[in-house]
Parts: structure tokens; sequence; C-alpha cells
């Protein structure tokens, strides 16, 4: 199967099998009026298979949601065609209205307009806790 | 500027000092009568509560402050829907330091984020109570002479009670701290608190439905009630709340210098015979409740 490659825009690579559909919803691509294309199950020597997104167009990536998902993703920049920049993504230490906090008795549930924000308090087992109650993120 | 959201917001070192000053607040009340004068406390209670809310106005009192703000959220204009933000930053204006409880647990931390004035924690849902943590530390000081080498029993409802989760937090760094974890299956400690607290400091602990079974060997037995308002499910409720009930028979294996301590209130979990017992300390503890926060103000407005 082939794809065309991008001139300009981003290659999301080195995402874990399966895990490009969450990925795609959780930047919002289906937003973007660009092309974008997801590879799943793409044969690779370093993971066995992994998943990949193009997205033909420079638009800026939330890194710290790449971060969250696995940090093992790339972060390829394409420009007239040529690779111009490789990014590697970490752990971020600090999420903002990426995930929501699921616990009813927080004041997320009834404050005006606040940010959803959770800290890596766990980096060995990722885990992430709500700044406001401390309730555990559902991974 | 400090705020208190969380009882580890305080150094070991910090907290002793705090100890320290509350003590000589008891040995000598006259000299603190004006420290805080021309000072004022807003104190916002968003629920009812009885005996936070009069020890912080007592505490401001006694320092020579005053003392505004309101008890329910329907007397303030979170029954407009005012958020709490807004409503921060409003009595940011009036006041000089705040002590804010709210059902909602992370409100007083939001608060804190839009306050310009000393936010103070005075109870999150069943999140953080720091100010019942530095009363309970403030009186095993008091009663046993420090914290090293104890024996702490906590019985009844340790799954939501949440000065039981703080008060373990701020033993576990001390050395030579022992726990026993006494209650139902069903409100047994959260396993985070068991892994990231006592495991994780390799504290000594047993864990049982048993009290008379650890009686003997407690220095400090901490009572607490099983709450209604920490259940959706009123049948629940019922079942559970009955599962411990002191009386001075389960008392005859104890020590003779244990020391009885709840946060209060109680609905029933300790018996009032038991109030007469030199080892019941609950009441006294109310009484050091007060002084804490005396030092606790002081601190936070930076008054020596």
């Amino acid at each position: 199967m082939n794809i065309d490659s991008i001139k300009n825009g981003i290659v999301v690579d080195h995402i874990r099998s399966g895990e490009s559909m969450e990925l795609y919803r959780m930047l919002g691509l289906d937003e973007l009026d660009c092309q974008v294309a997801i590879i799943k199950n793409a044969v690779s020597r370093k993971m066995g298979r992994k998943d990949m997104i193009k997205i033909a167009a420079d638009i800026d990536v939330d890194l710290d949601v790449l971060g969250y998902i696995d940090p093992n993703i790339t972060v390829n920049i394409i420009r007239n065609g040529e690779l111009v920049e490789k990014r590697h993504v970490e752990l971020p230490r600090r999420l903002t209205n990426v995930l929501k906090c699921k616990n009813p008795r927080c004041i997320t549930t009834v404050e005006q307009e606040l940010d959803q924000v959770f800290l890596l308090t766990d980096p060995v087992d990722r885990v992430y806790r709500c700044l406001y109650c401390e309730t555990k993120a559902e991974s | 500027m400090r705020h208190l959201n969380d009882i580890l917001d305080l150094s070991t070192e910090e907290i002793e000092q705090l100890i320290k000053r509350a003590e000589d607040i008891i040995a000598h009340p006259g000299d603190y009568a004006e420290k805080c004068r021309g000072k004022k406390l807003a104190t916002l209670f968003y629920e009812p509560s009885t005996r936070t809310r009069l020890s912080f106005e007592a505490a401001m009192y006694e320092l020579g402050g005053v003392v505004l703000g309101f008890s329910e959220a329907q007397s303030s204009s979170a029954a407009k829907g005012e958020s709490v933000a807004d409503t921060v930053r409003t009595v940011s204006c009036y006041a000089d330091i705040i002590a804010m409880r709210h059902p909602k647990e992370g409100a007083p931390r939001v608060a804190a984020m839009n306050s310009s004035i000393p936010v103070i924690n005075a109870g999150d849902g069943g999140h953080n109570h720091p100010t019942q943590t530095l009363t309970d530390l403030l009186t095993i000081k008091r009663e046993k002479g420090g914290f090293s080498g104890l024996t702490v029993g906590f019985c009844g409802d340790l799954k939501f009670g949440r000065t039981v989760h703080s008060l373990i937090t701020a033993l576990s760094r001390y050395p030579d701290i022992k726990i026993a974890l006494i209650s139902p299956a069903e409100l047994k400690l959260p396993s985070y608190v068991k892994r990231d607290v006592i495991q994780k400091k390799e504290i000594e602990y047993v864990q049982t439905t048993d009290l008379t079974s650890v009686m003997p060997s407690l220095d400090v037995l901490y009572m607490t009630r099983v709450q209604r308002e920490r259940f959706f499910n009123e049948e629940d409720y019922m079942r559970l709340r009955d599962s411990y009930i002191l009386t001075p028979e389960k008392l005859v294996s104890a020590k003779s210098d244990l020391c009885i301590m709840h946060p209060l209130p109680r609905v029933n979990e300790i018996s009032t015979a038991v109030d007469s017992d030199p080892r019941a300390a609950y009441f006294k503890q109310v009484l050091y409740g007060k002084y804490i926060r005396m030092a606790l103000i002081m601190m936070l407005l930076g008054i020596e």
C-alpha cells in the first residue's frame, strides 16, 4: 500500500500499534481541512508493528498529548519534501485540558472555565493526578 | 505569600515551630492578645461546620483580630452562581487572611490560585483538612510528649476519613511510628494511602477488623465517625454506622496512659461513659485546635 509522501507537514512516527485513532482524536485532527493519513500496523524494524500519522500541513502538534500517550513517539517535520527536524517527546510533567477529572466531588465539576490540570506524580508508573483534588487519572 | 492546602505544605520543622508557638500561647495567652490587632480573618464556609469555624473565629478573636464571612453557601454569592475564584478575589479586598471550607475537593487550591491574601484550607470534601491534622499533632505532642516510637491505632471509617489519611501522612515523617488500621472491610484505608505512605516509608503496621486484639498495644487510639455525607447510598451508611462503638469495657485491656482521640463530632462511636475516663482526650483536642490555629494565623500573616 502506498501513501504519497508529504511536501510540507508532519509525520508522527513510532506510535504503538493500535493507538493512532486515540491520538487522532486527542490531537483534534478531525477538525483539520488538510490531508491526514493514518497508517495502522506498518512494519517496523524497531517495534515489529507501528502506527503513523501523516499530516499535510505545518500545524502545531501538542507534544504534551503525544508524550502522555507514548513518550517513545517521534515527530518529524517535513519542509519541501525534506526531513528538517526530528523531535523526541517526553512524559509531560503537566497536562492542561487533555484529561478530565472523573471525581464527581472535584471543584472542576462546578467552577466556571477552570482548566483541567493533571500533574505527573509518579513517572515510573506514569501516574497523573488532578491538580485540585489529587484523584488519579484513568489511563 | 504562603497558603496552607495540604499538611505536606509544611515541613516537619515548620510543624515543630507551630507546635512550639501553640504551647507558648497556652502558657502565656496574655502575650498574644494584641498580636493580630487590626487584622481581619474571612471565614468562607460553603458547608456547615461548628467546630472548625468557631475554632478559627475564637483563634482570631483571641489574637485581637476580627472576623467576617459566611457559614453556608446559601448566605453567600455562591447561591447566585458566583465562582470560587471571583468570591476570593472580592474577599481579598476586604480581609487579610481566608479560612475556607468547601464541599468540592480542590476548591481551596482554586481559591489560593486567585487570592492576594493567604488561604487556609479548612476542609474540602473528603480531600484535605490540614488544620485538623495540626490539631491532632499538637494533641499527641501534649498528651504523649512526642511522636517517635508511638503505636497509633486508627479505628472506624478509614476509607473516607480525610483526617485519618492526613494524620497517617504527617506521622509517617517521624521515626519508629507503628500503625494499627482497624475498620470493617468496606471502609478500609484506600490502597494508595497504604502503598504510597505506609509501605513506601516501610512503617510497621497491622490491618484488622478486631479492635480488642490490638487494644493492648496502642499508645494512641484515633476514633472516627462513619460520615453520612460521604455515602451516596443511605443503606450502606446505616449498615456500617455501628461497626465500632468504644465502651469502658473495651478499654479494660488498654494501656493506662492511652490517649483516646476523635476529630468530632461523634455520633455514637464513643460511648458517653468514656468521657470521664482520664484517657479521653477528644475535648482537650478541641481546645488545642484553637491554639494551633492561632499559631498558624500568625505564621501565615508573618507576625512574630
